[in-house]
């Protein structure tokens, strides 16, 4: 075996007392993809923040290429070779391509202050062909689609002379093409020589991609080895710390009859077209597609979020062409964003102060002053948090931007659970979570239809749907080209339907030419 | 060994000093205890500062500020800021003044667009009558309120920047002021009307006059304050206003009337600068076109020094009287030091930034003791 290009020996890191990492030891071989897999909390962001300068260890040090390695913040690291491609993009929007690539040091015209324009732009399309990108320099980044910003992040590392690569959770947002474009390009990266760094949740594509395979727990690497010695079940045991015989809660009741939303030819130009469907009580119902095919769109207009030029929503009353938020909400409604940070959460406010928000109007006592119960509605939210096992030290004090992916999602959840709902609309109510609290969110689910309500669940991962979905509805460019029942769950044939009107589209565009 | 005891009890007193300086820095009330220290700092110098007279006048410039503060504050927690409230004041003073008075120089105001229709020689439309007062008064309340109310729509429902919105409105009310007075002060307002800035309930020795202890504006003050910690405190709607100024999306995805909370948040604002348009009228004795030309920096100044934050989503009332304490104290001991005009100023930014700087070390502790979002945490 050759040198290893990085060590981390007996790296130790505590924060107030909390154990994050423990006695860390790990060898990374040059030119090597290595997976790092653990739940939320186990480890790996701590672990990578100290790699990358962010923090410093309490104990234990590095080397990097055979030198002791002492990074006293982020610039140390990049000016190492090393480079981290974030969950959310480290992009300027309203800038472009060249202005991202260059922001640090511009090509300039001698030693004046001036842009060396032709240069930059000249540079920068070749940064961008290194990733096979074929974009102009000059677009600007925010009309990129989530799979170009990456990939532009990557050119601006690889542009910077990065050898080292970590890539935290780059596929959460990317459509299954762009993901596999990524994908080839990490496979290119190694074979230059590149060693990287792979932290995902989504096992499978670790599994893929990675030479070796770390597995952290509790800060602590508990199982180490070529990616041969693994598949995903003792990756999860190894994870979780204990085997998971099940993945998905079983469903207990079958639906009702009763409808409790009656979707009739919705249409919004440019976004859906006729969508039509039916929610009864106690039913969990999937909402499939890939990115882009509308899915978020329907449940975002569904709740009154976003307007719709046709067709008719019922829910009990009588059907209203203009809906609020508001009328949702007293009529019902729960809505489970996929933006937690933008629209889930008050990322500053409390754990409670944020369950809170939703139900308040319920613990109304003077209609005049205004004023609520404030005790009845924190012994609930208490009894809520319990219920929900939301990890933090005080749910009155601790601000929900200190919880992990998991913990603010079941915030989020609860919030909603606080008022009762009937209809519930969980848009990728899993996105960025660990196993356990997967399992969580889906007993959840559960436990709402079998108490009647209804949901409709919104997912691109399509193994947990047809895990925790009484039927199935695919879309694919704004209309519904698929229905299933669980007895007809077919993962080939629904994943047909998602395609079939990006196929359709391809194939009408290459029409013109022989073949 | 006694050396040794000794050191260890120099140690402790070091440690024990140490927590103390952090409780301190991370109190709640640490502006307050700045605004205390700097006076009795300024109070070895100055004894004056400390004379009944002075605690008088100290007394009767807090009030009317926090007034206007308080206003700004709710603008402020929902992620706005208003800016209007100067000029609210001003048509407020004016208007109120116009509707009171009871007699008018022709030399002066002959000129005027009112001149012959609502006002004249003797006077407003309410002059001479009983309720002359309280009609002024809740009219000056209701301009305040509906300025407000116009600000709060245009931010809602139009989504105009507050920054803009306010700006405009800003200029349009100050000049409308001076145009419907052509630039006069607005005098022979009833007693009553003074006595609200200018009476003081119970009274001390001072030299060989006494002064006054609370002047009514305290009243108005503790009253406006007690509303304003209900509501923020006790009331769904005060949830409302912080979520809003935290993350309007995120309010509005969870069924708040977003729109609603911006508008009365600005409506409260208008009326709190009418309240303080009364207050300060009545203690000049006159309706001034350009009363309060002055405040807007004290008013946000006060609101940031106290630690309202101009992102929204923080703010409490004890804050915002903390601010204006501060505020008061800095702008009366320096007119005591009988310093220049722009000493005065140069002073005040330099104590303004240290108190700026002091806040800052105080996040950075505060920082310390919790985990941030990087940091990832079981």
């Amino acid at each position: 075996m050759s040198e290893p290009v990085l060590l981390f020996e007996h790296i130790s890191k505590s924060f107030f007392g909390a154990r994050a990492l423990h006695d860390v030891t790990l060898a990374v071989q040059p030119g090597c993809v290595v997976g790092l897999i653990g739940e939320n909390g186990a480890g790996k962001s701590t672990l990578m923040n100290i790699f990358g300068g962010v923090l410093q260890p309490d104990e234990g040090r590095m080397c990097l290429r055979g030198r002791p390695y002492r990074p006293a913040g982020p610039a140390d690291a990049t000016a190492a070779g090393i480079a981290f491609i974030h969950q959310e993009l480290n992009l300027f929007g309203n800038l472009s391509i060249a202005d991202n690539l260059f922001i640090d040091g511009f090509p300039r015209i001698g030693r004046t202050p001036l842009i060396h324009r032709r240069q930059a732009m000249q540079r920068a399309e070749e940064a961008l062909a290194a990733v096979d990108l074929n974009v102009s320099p000059k677009t600007r980044i925010d009309r990129l689609t989530p799979g170009h910003k990456q990939l532009v992040e990557i050119a601006k590392a690889l542009h910077r002379g990065a050898r080292i690569i970590i890539f935290d959770e780059p596929t959460t947002s990317l459509t299954s093409r762009e993901t596999h474009r990524l994908f080839s390009l990490i496979e290119r990266l190694r074979r230059d020589g590149c060693t990287i760094l792979y932290i995902s949740h989504a096992l499978a594509d670790v599994l893929q991609l990675a030479d070796e395979i770390v597995v952290l727990r509790d800060g602590q690497v508990v199982q180490t080895g070529p990616k041969e010695q693994f598949d995903i079940d003792t990756m999860i045991g190894a994870m979780v710390g204990r085997r998971i015989d099940q993945l998905y809660p079983t469903r207990r009741n079958a639906p009702g009859d009763r409808v409790l939303m009656s979707v009739c030819r919705v249409t919004e130009p440019g976004v859906v077209k006729d969508i039509s469907f039916d929610l009864h009580a106690g039913e969990v119902l999937g909402l499939f597609g890939l990115m882009g095919s509308g899915r978020t769109e329907v449940a975002r207009i569904l709740f009154g979020l976003d307007c719709f030029q046709s067709g008719t929503i019922t829910t009990g009353g009588p059907s209203r062409r203009r809906r609020s938020v508001r009328a949702s909400v007293d009529g019902g409604m729960a809505f489970v964003t996929e933006d937690r940070r933008e629209e889930g959460l008050l990322m500053e406010a409390s754990v409670t102060d944020n369950m809170a928000l939703v139900a308040l109007p319920r613990y109304r006592r003077r209609r005049l002053l205004g004023t609520f119960n404030q005790r009845a509605l924190r012994r609930t939210v208490d009894e809520m948090v319990g219920t929900l096992k939301v990890k933090c030290v005080d749910p009155r004090t601790d601000a929900v931007k200190n919880l992990s992916g998991g913990n603010q999602q079941k915030a989020v959840i609860g919030k909603w659970l606080l008022a009762e709902p009937v209809i519930g609309i969980m848009d990728e109510p899993t996105r960025g979570i660990d196993i356990a609290a997967k399992y969580e969110v889906y007993s959840i689910i559960n436990d709402l239809a079998d108490r009647g309500a209804g949901v409709l669940c919104i997912s691109s991962e399509l193994e947990e749907l047809t895990g925790i979905c009484d039927s199935l509805l695919v879309m694919s460019r704004g209309r519904i080209c698929g229905r299933f029942r669980r007895s007809e769950f077919d993962e080939e044939r629904i994943l047909a339907a998602a395609f079939e009107g990006h196929i359709e589209h391809e194939t009408r565009n290459e029409s013109g030419a022989p073949n | 060994m006694h050396s040794s005891d000794n050191v260890t009890a120099r140690a402790r007193l070091g440690r024990l000093m140490n927590a103390l300086l952090r409780r301190v820095l991370l109190s709640d009330s640490f502006v307050l205890f700045l605004a205390v220290a700097y006076f009795l700092v300024l109070w070895v110098f100055v004894p004056r500062l400390g004379s009944a007279r002075n605690l008088s006048n100290l007394s009767s410039n807090i009030w009317p500020l926090f007034v206007l503060v308080i206003g700004q504050m709710f603008v402020l927690i929902i992620g706005g800021i208003d800016l209007s409230q100067t000029s609210i004041m001003a048509i407020a003073s004016v208007c109120g003044a116009l509707l009171m008075t009871s007699g008018l120089d022709p030399a002066l105001f002959a000129r005027n667009p009112l001149w012959g229709v609502l006002i004249s020689e003797q006077g407003g439309p309410l002059a001479g009558s009983v309720a002359a007062v309280p009609i002024g008064i809740l009219a000056m309340l209701a301009i305040g309120a509906l300025i407000g109310l116009a600000n709060g729509v245009a931010v809602a429902k139009c989504r105009m920047p507050p920054f803009m919105v306010t700006l405009v409105s800003m200029f349009f009310f100050s000049g409308l002021a001076i145009f419907i007075t052509r630039s006069e002060n607005v005098t022979n307002l009833p007693a009553g009307f003074l006595a609200i800035g200018q009476s003081y309930i119970g009274h001390v020795p001072a030299g060989r006059s006494s002064v006054g202890l609370m002047p009514y504006s305290f009243f108005a003050g503790v009253a406006l304050a007690s509303i304003a910690w209900f509501v923020l405190g006790r009331t769904i709607a005060g949830r409302w206003f912080y979520a809003v100024g935290m993350n309007r999306r995120a309010a509005a995805v969870s069924g708040v009337p977003t729109d609603r909370v911006i508008v009365f948040a600005y409506t409260i604002s208008g009326f709190c600068a009418a309240l303080g348009s009364v207050l300060y009228s009545s203690r000049l004795g006159a309706g001034r076109p350009t009363l309060g030309a002055n405040v807007l920096l004290d008013v946000i100044g006060a609101a940031v020094i106290g630690g309202i934050s101009l992102y929204g989503g923080k703010g409490k009332v004890r804050w915002a009287f903390y601010g204006v304490l501060f505020f008061v104290v800095l702008d009366s001991s320096l007119y005591m030091l009988n310093l220049r005009f722009y000493t005065v100023n140069i002073v005040k930014g330099v104590v303004i930034l240290m108190a700026a700087l002091l806040d800052v070390l105080r996040n950075r502790a505060r920082m310390d003791r919790t985990p941030t979002a990087s940091m990832e945490l079981a």
